[in-house]
């Protein structure tokens, strides 16, 4: 993230693409919604996937179960819903987010203790070992999944939207999605907090150090170990979190939905430079927005977008936008 | 006398299938700068990483200031009071100088006092003290790395070669800066391969070859003895200037 | 015994219960068509076949070099689109399948060494990482180019004449079994895989194979002697992608039916990490037993299950823990602890009672 304060090529990058989505859209309202839109996923992307690269950037852990984080987060979520439907078809903010928070909070607290679980019993055992660390996690994938079948059965649980974020608003000709504005702010508002958290606090300065150099920190005098769990659960909570706007997102939750998510989690991380918070932001903005215009102006290569993107940047900054250096 | 700071007995260190450290029987005395000589590959900074315990002694003792430490973790013996400064300098390039710092000062905030003394010593480090450390040269670098190990005072300080790479100026500079901390109540060990460097600050030396300790005594006693020199380091301390 | 030891290219069971094992499941195939007649038993057969071939390719390339790859149910699939779109786009003729199956396998071949070239350099997640977006991207053009792939759907085909159920080779019936193209086809799987597998023994066991272990155990170590490791992993790239890609025609040629949920599925990639540590990695016998065991419990064992879910209805969860549905959650724990306890799986367990690296077994 501290490259980001002297290198503004990559974000141009971003302003570039939506600029460019423009001419190829050919319709200024139609743009203006699918910009939004492209933005909205781009933050959920961010927000499932910062956990991930920042724990590979500090611990060079590549978690491959991070899915699950991101599906038993949608999965608590739902079951608060459900049982608070009436507060979410409620016409007001206040009742809607009297099942909205609870519901978040719920999600954050079972994907952290998850998280906690993972790094104890599952990933420790196998530090330094990257083959194992592959296997493991994905085998802690399966079973998750599978565990989730087994609570709260196969069948997939329909999550409609809160009622005030239902619906569109209308700019001039354009219809803009309530719900893809509030991912935004939360997207932006989780970035914030991220960004104050890594360059304004103690505990930030030790992720930003432990990431280049965790020898040194050592010799310094801190016990990284906890710093690792520390973050480790800090970011399965926020897996949780992204699952749960996705799950919103996409109005409903199934067991797959982690494992769905990951292959486009990785593109996104390996854009933005494996370990680097700023670009996994810029890195998923960037898929969400070539996702958006391709599906408008090409369908047919819209899926395959995000990998031809991957393929450019890594053409062009082979470690990604924003390389962290590892001493 | 008084009991040397630290004190490393049969200690020996395997790294993989390599046997580096082959029973070392070192003594460093308090508050004075001993210097750990020896060729490429003699095993000095695996010495250094062994006392900080970045590598484990399989066996033997380390007694520092008095404890058994062997069987402590890094952050733990960092917390006693000993500084480790790397052979790569270790400093955090993506951190400003003064972040850097600030970490190394630990749950103390940074002493304006103590800072203005360390600014004495490197100048360049109050001109770029919010500056991305990452853009130092080596010279300053090195200086932020010691700057980072006596910013609280520290009772032992480990630093693995400080002269490496540097130009002549850069190292007179640094025989100035290590002298000036002689003075305080730090004892320090340094590995180094510079002579010239080893010969003017250090008070006690002790020289390694293949694993083990192979000679140690007073700089005064192996500076005045050639044929020693020859002997433990393949030429004499005179003619590499 | 000079007989087996040629065959099997000196990589002998070494253990009584193996070498049973290993018999047991030779004879059950090799006799599959009398032994247990019937549709369903002949292909959980075929099945297992394929598997071991697919399983065994892919042993290579994470037991013997280390390399996690999720990219080979890709060339499993190539090797299924190969027959599938040569046999139903142009005609149900050998040379048509041959065509294919040559195409099938130059594809492999060529996306085999540019993965390997261009991602073999870097650290071993990033490699997984990009198998994991090439397959997905293969995935989607699979189903995005349906006029040529037959889309989600697959394509069914036709045979040759000779290869299908309603050819009769022959008036007699050994053990009351008709020999049909059915038949033909069975052995003809039998005998592709029977051969790729003892071939690959041979590629493990010969100078290569043990290169491969060196690298896969020290890197560094072997850089430093003058291997040139992106070389050898590359080809042991290739030769992975390859059988795999042999695989996948030898299973189009059994199910006349190709597509993406059969050979490109996320899942498949999965049974086949679960076949490969269950089984023993770094083995190749670990593939026969991880293929056989799974595929029949896929088959069978799921009945066991539904037994014991209805069993213990009353009891709050414990119906839901084994349901049919839940086998992959049990196996998903058994391959996680193998992980840990069990790195040369069964195998490892029937040859010395202890895990031990593969140089002191």
């Amino acid at each position: 993230m501290t490259r980001a304060r002297i290198d503004w090529i990559p974000l141009a990058l971003v302003v570039a693409v939506a600029a460019g989505g423009l001419p190829l859209v050919a319709s200024a309202p139609t743009w203006l919604t699918l910009t939004v839109a492209g933005l909205a996923m781009g933050m959920m992307i961010f927000v499932m996937a910062s956990g991930l690269t920042l724990v590979f950037g500090l611990m060079d852990v590549m978690n491959f179960a991070h899915g699950a984080f991101i599906s038993v987060g949608a999965y608590a979520a739902a079951s608060v819903l459900v049982a608070m439907t009436g507060s979410m078809q409620a016409a007001s903010v206040a009742a809607n987010l009297a099942a909205i928070v609870p519901a978040v909070l719920a999600a954050i607290a079972l994907a952290g203790l998850l998280g906690w679980f993972f790094e104890r019993v599952v990933i420790r055992p196998v530090y330094g070992d990257h083959l194992k660390q592959i296997l493991v996690t994905m085998g802690g994938l399966i079973v998750c999944e599978q565990l989730i079948h087994v609570i709260w059965g196969p069948d997939i649980i329909p999550l409609p939207r809160p009622a005030t974020f239902t619906g569109a608003i209308l700019l001039g000709d354009a219809a803009i999605e309530r719900y893809r504005l509030l991912a935004v702010a939360v997207g932006l508002a989780v970035f914030a907090a991220m960004w104050l958290l890594l360059n304004r606090t103690k505990f930030g300065l030790l992720i930003r150090a432990g990431v280049e150099n965790t020898e040194m920190v050592e010799s310094l005098g801190y016990r990284i170990r906890r710093l690792f769990v520390g973050v480790f659960v800090a970011g399965s909570a926020l897996a949780g979190l992204g699952g749960v706007m996705w799950a919103m997102y996409q109005e409903s939750v199934n067991a797959q939905m982690g494992m769905q998510v990951m292959v486009v989690i990785f593109i996104v991380i390996i854009i933005g430079g494996l370990g680097s918070v700023g670009g996994c932001f810029v890195g998923a903005l960037l898929v969400g927005l070539v996702a958006n215009y391709a599906g408008y102006v090409a369908p047919k290569l819209a899926l395959g977008s995000n990998i031809l993107l991957m393929v450019l940047v890594l053409l062009w900054r082979p470690r990604g936008l924003y390389p962290v250096g590892r001493a | 006398m008084p009991e040397p700071m630290l004190v490393l007995a049969g200690v020996n260190t395997r790294i993989g299938q390599y046997h580096i450290l082959q029973g070392v029987d070192l003594e460093v005395p308090k508050n004075g700068l001993t210097m750990l000589l020896g060729r490429n590959g003699a095993g000095k900074t695996t010495c250094l990483r062994t006392v900080i315990g970045l590598w484990r002694a399989s066996s033997g003792s380390i007694r520092y200031d008095g404890r058994e430490v062997a069987h402590l973790g890094t952050p733990e013996r960092a917390r006693l009071g000993i500084a480790y400064v790397p052979e790569n300098m270790g400093i955090f390039a993506g951190l400003t100088v003064r972040e850097n710092l600030v970490l190394a000062a630990r749950e103390r905030a940074l002493d304006p006092q103590r800072l203005d003394w360390i600014f004495a010593l490197f100048p360049a480090l109050k001109t770029f003290l919010h500056g991305y450390a990452g853009n130092l040269s080596g010279g300053q670098k090195q200086m932020l790395a010691i700057a980072r190990a006596i910013v609280e005072p520290r009772r032992l300080l480990l630093i693995d070669e400080p002269s490496k790479g540097l130009a002549p100026a850069i190292v007179a500079n640094l025989i100035k800066a290590f002298t000036e901390l002689k003075r305080t109540d730090t004892t320090i060990l340094v590995v180094e391969q510079n002579f010239h460097f080893a010969r003017a600050l250090g008070d006690t030396v002790a020289v390694m070859d293949s694993g083990r300790i192979a000679h140690a005594g007073t700089m005064a006693a192996l500076a005045a003895d050639e044929a020693l020199q020859t002997r433990l380091l393949g030429l004499s301390l005179e003619s590499h200037q | 015994m000079t007989l087996f030891t040629t065959v099997l290219s000196g990589d002998m069971p070494r253990s009584r219960a193996l070498a049973a094992a290993l018999i047991l499941v030779l004879a059950a195939l090799a006799l599959a068509p009398f032994l247990f007649p019937g549709t369903r038993s002949l292909n959980v057969a075929a099945k297992v076949l394929v598997f071991i071939l697919l399983v065994a390719s892919y042993d290579l390339l994470l037991g013997y070099t280390g390399i996690v790859s999720f990219a080979h149910t890709m060339f499993f699939g190539i090797g299924g689109y190969g027959i599938g779109i040569a046999a139903s786009k142009l005609a149900p003729t050998w040379a048509s399948l041959v065509l294919g199956a040559v195409v099938a396998l130059a594809c492999s071949a060529v996306l085999a060494l540019a993965i390997g070239l261009l991602s073999l350099r870097v650290r071993a997640i990033f490699f997984a990482m990009i198998t994991l977006a090439v397959a997905s991207f293969f995935q989607i053009l699979a189903s995005q180019l349906s006029h040529f792939t037959g889309g989600e759907d697959g394509l069914d085909f036709k045979l040759p004449a000779v290869l299908l159920p309603g050819t009769k080779l022959m008036e007699a019936t050994p053990f009351g079994v008709e020999l049909n193209g059915r038949i033909l086809s069975y052995y003809i799987v039998f005998a592709g895989t029977l051969c790729l597998f003892l071939l690959l023994l041979r590629i493990v066991n010969a100078p290569f194979g043990r290169v491969l272990l060196s690298i896969r155990e020290n890197e560094f170590r072997s850089e430093a002697i003058g291997y040139r490791t992106v070389a050898y992993r590359t080809t042991a790239n290739c030769i992975a992608a390859l059988v795999a890609t042999a695989a996948g025609i030898l299973y189009a040629l059994w199910l006349r039916y190709t597509g993406p949920e059969t050979t490109l599925s996320f899942s498949i990639m999965i049974d086949i990490l679960l076949m490969v540590v269950i089984g023993g990695m770094g083995t190749m016998y670990g593939a026969v037993l991880g293929a056989t065991i799974f595929v029949v419990a896929q088959n069978y064992l799921q009945d066991l299950m539904k037994v014991a879910s209805a069993a213990t209805a009353g009891v709050p969860l414990l119906p839901n823990l084994l349901h049919p549905d839940r086998w992959l959650l049990w196996l998903g724990v058994l391959f996680v602890v193998c992980v840990y306890y069990f790195p040369y799986g069964i195998v490892g367990r029937l040859r010395l009672g202890r895990d031990t690296p593969r140089r002191q077994r």
